[in-house]
């Protein structure tokens, strides 16, 4: 079975709620819209307080090429366009909208007929992606128009999309496949026309069999699109591990992009948002959420819109347990802890995973004891003790020689460390300030005009 | 209980391995090499391991408490794991004071000196028992006799000293060496428990085959290599090079000193290429050497170059070339 080559954990994946059918969440009285979801400049606000807006409506517009649009999740009035605190305890600018009943733009289709039929040119398949504020549901939030835009001179191959869900906990792809399959495919498929490349994959982690097995067989009417069952192994579902898996490629070191080896890699719940927009002319106003942890009493999968407070989720699955918790915005590897859980639900929030008892607490950190978990484990081939160590003495040109910028902060070292030591923390400063001297060194370089 | 909300950078897991959980599974391991050596030598095993693992705690423990600042390290047994394996390395005979002095040069120098655990660049049980070697070589090379009464060509002496002394490696009994019913160190006699141990460790991921595998392969190689230069049958290159393998401290060196963690390299081509090195300079000694065993000799140089080999010998990178 295929996987990439170097590197790499097996955390129990602990999906709770696998088989939990997607539920419809109920649609919250209040919700705050940040205007910056995304990678890229914040939306700029295109409504003041007093409008009335429907389900729908554009209500911030992409300030640039980096940005995207937002929509109204509910209908009713706006009440504020003003700074609210987000979940990782920052002040961000949020459009908050009080619900009056569910009233839709009259635009969208809301039947639940598939529209399999797509005669749209590339052009204005882009033009509807970006005009429904699609960005990289997997939790990236790269603007989706962005990364469909081949730039001149590079040439797309094929389509990756990304089914794996390698993050412990999360089911919410898993569940868009089982449940949506169909549209899925029809998204992918308008994708591959809006780049134009004929060669489609789909990279399914092979703890999800019933999704490898219906996806194949509805694949089978699609001559281009093929299904690819990959090893469990954690990061499978990494943007260049999942390359690697599926075509041998590597992509090179940063700042290479997939496009560099002929790929553009998306997610199966961003194929989906495809679907909707470009058949049914539906914005990205909802989304899937798994709310789940092991001291959850009933793990579920919400559909939920936009701007819903994480903590009305969490009351619905039984409230938070009776302990010390994490309340992780995302899977346990990757996601961010947050410290203020009335914050919204965005585009890029997959899952809510609450850690509880003695795993929401650190291990406390000892000595290294130079065991080489943290080199074996890291799926990009570096040495994160010997980054930790230089990071620590602040020597950045030596982690610069050290290629610390090809770290994707997957965690697979921190979390293999007998010695509990926060490794990515320091590898991420390290990255950090070595990224910040690269663009000072650039920005020097570049003669002024 | 009050719910308290933590809030940390990612990642929120964490495998649930710890230092003592390893150190634990090396003393586990290290378990059916000390039995078998009770049954072959008697008691006087324990009483001399008793004695290296409760002067190497003490020792770790009191210049922890008197010249470090921090919290004791003695209970995540990695001082245990020194003491057994210094035991393993001594005759069951050696009286316990000269035990104490070697338990002293492997935790107060070897070890404690570099700041503890992590950060000694030599094994502390063989620098120990290197000290013991030099300083009181009588005592180090005198082995009694084993209690089981086996009688044949060794009559007292290790298998590598009969045969450094001439002795034919044909007239020893192969598998009372895997067995371990000869004389020798007092830990590393019995080859069959001491690979009991190694698949242990292997199963628990304490560590990885490259080192042991490198260390034992290299001595075979180059035995079987030597054997055929001077012309012998290949039934007996193939004894020779057995016997290299289960002979003297081959495995409990390849398997437990060797993969010592803060003294071998990172990476598995590093792991490689120091086991090869222990390999070929263990054979250079035991042929043509003055002492009959060079395993620790040969770990001691090569932990040396493993900055080194960490320096030079670097994983691939993803996507560099």
């Amino acid at each position: 079975m295929k996987t990439f080559p170097i590197g790499g954990v097996h955390p129990s994946d602990n999906k709770l709620s696998r088989d939990k059918s997607i539920e419809v969440f109920g649609l919250p009285d209040v919700v705050n819209i940040p205007l910056s979801q995304h990678i890229g400049a914040p939306a700029t606000a295109k409504v003041a307080k007093g409008d009335r807006v429907l389900v729908g409506d554009l209500i911030a517009e992409a300030s640039s090429f980096m940005s995207a649009n937002i929509h109204s999740p509910i209908s009713g009035v706006v009440t504020a366009v003003a700074p609210a605190v987000n979940g990782q305890g920052l002040r961000q600018m949020m459009i908050t909208i009080k619900r009056e009943d569910d009233q839709w733009a009259e635009t969208i289709d809301r039947s639940s007929k598939v529209v399999k039929d797509c005669r749209l040119a590339a052009r204005e398949i882009m033009e509807k992606i970006k005009a429904a504020g699609i960005v990289g549901l997997g939790g990236a939030t790269f603007p989706l128009h962005v990364k469909l835009s081949i730039p001149s001179g590079k040439i797309a191959e094929s389509l990756i999309i990304n089914g794996v869900e390698c993050e412990p906990y999360l089911t919410s792809d898993h569940r868009n496949m089982l449940e949506h399959g169909e549209e899925i495919l029809v998204g992918v498929s308008i994708m591959m026309r809006a780049i134009g490349v004929f060669k489609g994959y789909i990279g399914i982690e092979n703890n999800k069999p019933d999704a490898i097995a219906h996806l194949t067989e509805l694949a089978e009417r699609y001559d281009d699109i093929h299904i690819v069952p990959l090893q469990v192994k954690y990061p499978q579902g990494g943007e260049k591990q999942l390359i690697a898996a599926i075509t041998g490629r590597e992509v090179p070191a940063p700042p290479a992009l997939p496009i560099d080896v002929g790929v553009v890699v998306s997610n199966v719940s961003t194929a989906y948002a495809v679907y909707e927009a470009v058949q049914k002319n539906k914005p990205l106003v909802e989304r899937v959420v798994t709310v789940t942890g092991k001291a959850v009493k009933e793990p579920k999968n919400y559909l939920t819109r936009m701007g819903t407070p994480i903590s009305a989720l969490i009351d619905s699955v039984g409230g938070l347990p009776d302990s010390d918790v994490r309340a992780v915005n995302g899977g346990p590897m990757m996601g961010r802890a947050m410290m203020n859980l009335d914050s919204p639900v965005t585009k890029g929030c997959s899952g809510i995973t609450i850690i509880s008892g003695s795993e929401a607490s650190r291990g406390e950190a000892s000595a290294c004891i130079k065991c080489g978990k943290c080199v074996s484990a890291c799926p990009m081939g570096l040495e994160p003790y010997l980054l930790f160590k230089v990071a620590e003495r602040k020597s950045w040109d030596v982690l610069e020689g050290e290629d610390i910028t090809s770290c994707i902060e997957c965690g697979c070292c921190q979390s293999s460390c007998p010695a509990h030591l926060p490794l990515l923390d320091f590898v991420r400063l390290g990255k950090q300030s070595v990224m910040g001297l690269i663009r000072a060194r650039m920005a020097a370089n570049t003669p002024k005009k | 209980m009050a719910n308290r909300l933590i809030v940390a950078p990612a990642p929120h897991y964490h495998s649930g391995d710890s230092t003592t959980r390893i150190m634990r599974d090396v003393v586990i391991a290290l378990l059916p090499a000390l039995a078998v050596s009770v049954w072959v030598f008697g008691l006087n095993v324990l009483f001399v391991t008793a004695i290296a693992v409760a002067s190497c705690v003490g020792f770790e423990y009191g210049i922890q408490k008197l010249l470090f600042k921090g919290k004791l390290t003695i209970c995540n047994y990695s001082a245990v794991v020194t003491g057994i394996l210094l035991a393993f390395n001594l005759p069951s005979t050696l009286p316990w004071w000269i035990v104490i002095m070697g338990s002293f040069v492997a935790i107060g120098v070897a070890k404690m000196t570099f700041g503890g655990l992590g950060k000694n660049p030599f094994n502390p049980a063989l620098v120990g028992r290197v000290f013991l070697l030099i300083a009181y070589p009588v005592q180090m090379t005198t082995f009694p006799a084993t209690t089981l009464g086996v009688t044949d060509a060794l009559s007292g002496a290790t298998p590598l000293a009969a045969v450094k002394a001439g002795a034919a490696v044909e007239s020893l009994d192969i598998t009372s060496l895997f067995l371990g019913t000869i004389p020798g160190s007092l830990g590393e006699v019995s080859a069959l428990a001491l690979l009991l141990g190694f698949v242990y460790l292997l199963v628990r991921r304490v560590i990885s085959w490259h080192i042991p595998v490198a260390v034992l392969a290299t001595m075979a190689i180059f035995a079987a290599a030597v054997g055929i230069a001077e012309g012998d049958a290949m039934s007996a290159v193939g004894e020779f090079a057995l016997f290299h393998i289960f002979a003297g401290g081959a495995i409990l060196g390849a398997v437990y000193m060797a993969t010592d963690y803060s003294t071998s390299p990172m990476t598995p081509k590093g792991m490689l290429i120091f086991g090869f090195g222990i390999g070929v300079i263990t054979m250079l000694i035991r042929l043509w050497g003055a002492y009959p065993e060079g395993m620790s000799f040969a770990i001691l140089i090569m932990n040396a170059t493993v900055p080194l080999i960490n320096k030079y010998v670097k994983p691939k990178r993803f996507g560099i070339k």
